[in-house]
């Protein structure tokens, strides 16, 4: 035997909202009562976005305080990019690493901010770091080289703190 | 008054009024970017002028500059004739729109619109009936299949809604037992205004307004999401411009209908009894017209960021099964309050 049971779905409307208007006058207080509320816009060349550790922006080589970059051009971040867009030549030197970067140019056009050549760098010396405003007129300055991409260290802890924390 | 003085009275008037539509309009498009960016916590047009009070005239400024682009299979003539109907219509109902009552400057005795006629609602419904062809001939001469869903969208919507609109403008003229505008609002002294005494009336026709002039939630024939933008998809720079004015000169001509017929036009109630003289009570008056029609295009843009859009089968079962009977109960019972109050 069929039992008919009238079961209460969660579509079914009850009368007072199929008549639609105090469903609307809800909808209307509510969007109301938000065009008073805190703006959450942030008015961007005045005010920037400051982000925190775990962004990952322009990947830059960490420079040391005595000003040699930490890089010992292995070649490694350049291998591992997915978009092709690291060059190392290596070069030696006379100091304690003997090997350092002649040359390192990163095409921003190509790089796509996985952040892999940061993790697979064994000296943390390519990190990504907060900067995130990248425009450029032509291809041509679309490739960093070792002068844009050197930055100092004090300026990217906040970077090599957070990647620490996963070490 | 003789009749050059007629004729130079309502050349100023018209004057006055399409310059001052105009400006509304440009700042209509504003507050219209402002609400809907307060209603989603953004902070909305800021960058020209203070607070982006110059922004209108940017939008224009670059609406002027861009190319005017024909689709290789339009009708060339009918789709540069569409945006000039609709602009015409939209611009010419403003000249039976009662904006308060007479003015006395020395003299004459300046009535506050430009053709006071005595057939003015049939006039209004007739031209905004008229505003359909734009949008269908816009949509059927662009040679798109975007455009011509949303003209004939446009024009089923219409239909629809004319219907009830008809129906709750007739309990208004049972009540004021005139076609003019200015009897009408007279027939609404005290707080006799219409939406008071007839409020199905009233929601009946505020509803079929936004209907008719295409807004959120009936905004069919554009409907971004599904037809690109509906019947203006091929239009483009100044053209596109003209059914852009004409659809915000709409939304305000809307508004002082409804601001005519149901709210009680520019009276403001027992204001004889405050003794002011006639000149400040004239331009009070005036005021209180300008300041209902803002309140109802405020609540024009508010319902437009708050509501989604109607679904096609949706806004068909609202028109007939819906809008339709509630204006014949609107009807009777003002029919039924006139027997009973004389």
């Amino acid at each position: 035997m069929e039992t008919k049971i009238k079961r209460r779905r969660i579509k079914d409307l009850s009368f007072w909202e199929k008549i639609y208007i105090p469903e609307i006058v809800k909808g209307l207080s509510l969007t109301f009562r938000t065009m008073f509320k805190p703006k959450f816009t942030m008015e961007y060349p005045e005010v920037k976005f400051e982000p925190s550790g775990s962004y990952r922006g322009r990947p830059v080589l960490v420079q040391e305080e005595n000003g040699v970059e930490r890089c010992v051009a292995c070649g490694l971040c350049s291998r591992v990019c997915p978009a092709l867009a690291i060059e190392v030549q290596a070069a030696e030197t006379d100091l304690e690493k003997e090997r350092y970067p002649e040359k390192f140019e990163i095409n921003m056009i190509r790089c796509i901010f996985c952040g892999f050549c940061e993790e697979v760098c064994p000296e943390e010396a390519i990190v990504m770091s907060k900067d995130y405003e990248l425009a450029f007129t032509n291809r041509e300055d679309a490739i960093y080289g070792k002068d844009k991409l050197l930055v100092p260290v004090n300026k990217l802890q906040d970077r090599i703190d957070f990647l620490r924390q996963y070490k | 008054m003789s009749i050059l003085e007629i004729v130079i009275f309502s050349l100023i008037k018209i004057v006055l009024i399409v310059g001052v539509m105009l400006v509304t309009v440009a700042y209509l498009v504003y507050f219209e970017r402002k609400i809907s960016a307060w209603t989603q916590n953004r902070i909305g047009p800021n960058r020209v002028g203070w607070h982006g009070a110059l922004q209108p005239f940017a939008d224009l400024f670059k609406l002027v500059l861009k190319e005017d682009i024909v689709p290789d299979n339009a009708d060339r003539k009918i789709h540069a004739i569409a945006p000039i109907i609709a602009l015409l219509v939209a611009l010419s109902t403003y000249a039976v729109i009662p904006f308060g009552p007479d003015l006395q400057i020395g003299s004459y005795d300046i009535p506050l619109l430009v053709a006071d006629i005595n057939i003015g609602v049939l006039f209004i419904l007739a031209l905004t009936s008229l505003g359909v062809y734009a949008i269908t001939l816009a949509g059927w001469s662009s040679g798109s299949k975007y455009s011509l869903l949303g003209g004939i969208r446009s024009s089923a919507q219409m239909i629809s809604y004319e219907v009830s609109m008809g129906f709750s403008v007739a309990g208004v003229l049972l009540l004021a037992e005139s076609l003019r505008p200015v009897a009408i609002v007279e027939s609404q002294a005290g707080w006799m205004w219409n939406a008071i005494v007839q409020p199905i009336g009233f929601i009946t026709f505020l509803v079929s307004a936004f209907a008719e002039t295409n807004r959120l939630p009936f905004d069919l024939p554009e409907a971004e999401p599904e037809l690109v933008g509906g019947f203006h998809t091929e239009y483009s720079s100044m053209k596109f411009a003209g059914f852009f004015l004409a659809e915000y000169a709409n939304m305000i001509i809307a508004s002082a209908f409804i601001v005519t017929l149901y709210l009680g036009g520019w009276q403001i109630p027992y204001i004889q009894e405050l003794g002011f003289p006639p000149i400040v009570e004239t331009l009070l008056c005036f005021g209180a017209f300008l300041l209902k029609m803002a309140a109802i295009l405020f609540f024009f843009l508010w319902v437009r960021w708050s509501l989604p859009r109607f679904r096609y089968d949706q806004l068909m079962n609202l028109g007939w099964k819906i809008m339709f009977p509630l204006s014949l109960i609107n009807i009777v019972w003002v029919a039924a309050l006139i027997m009973i109050f004389g």
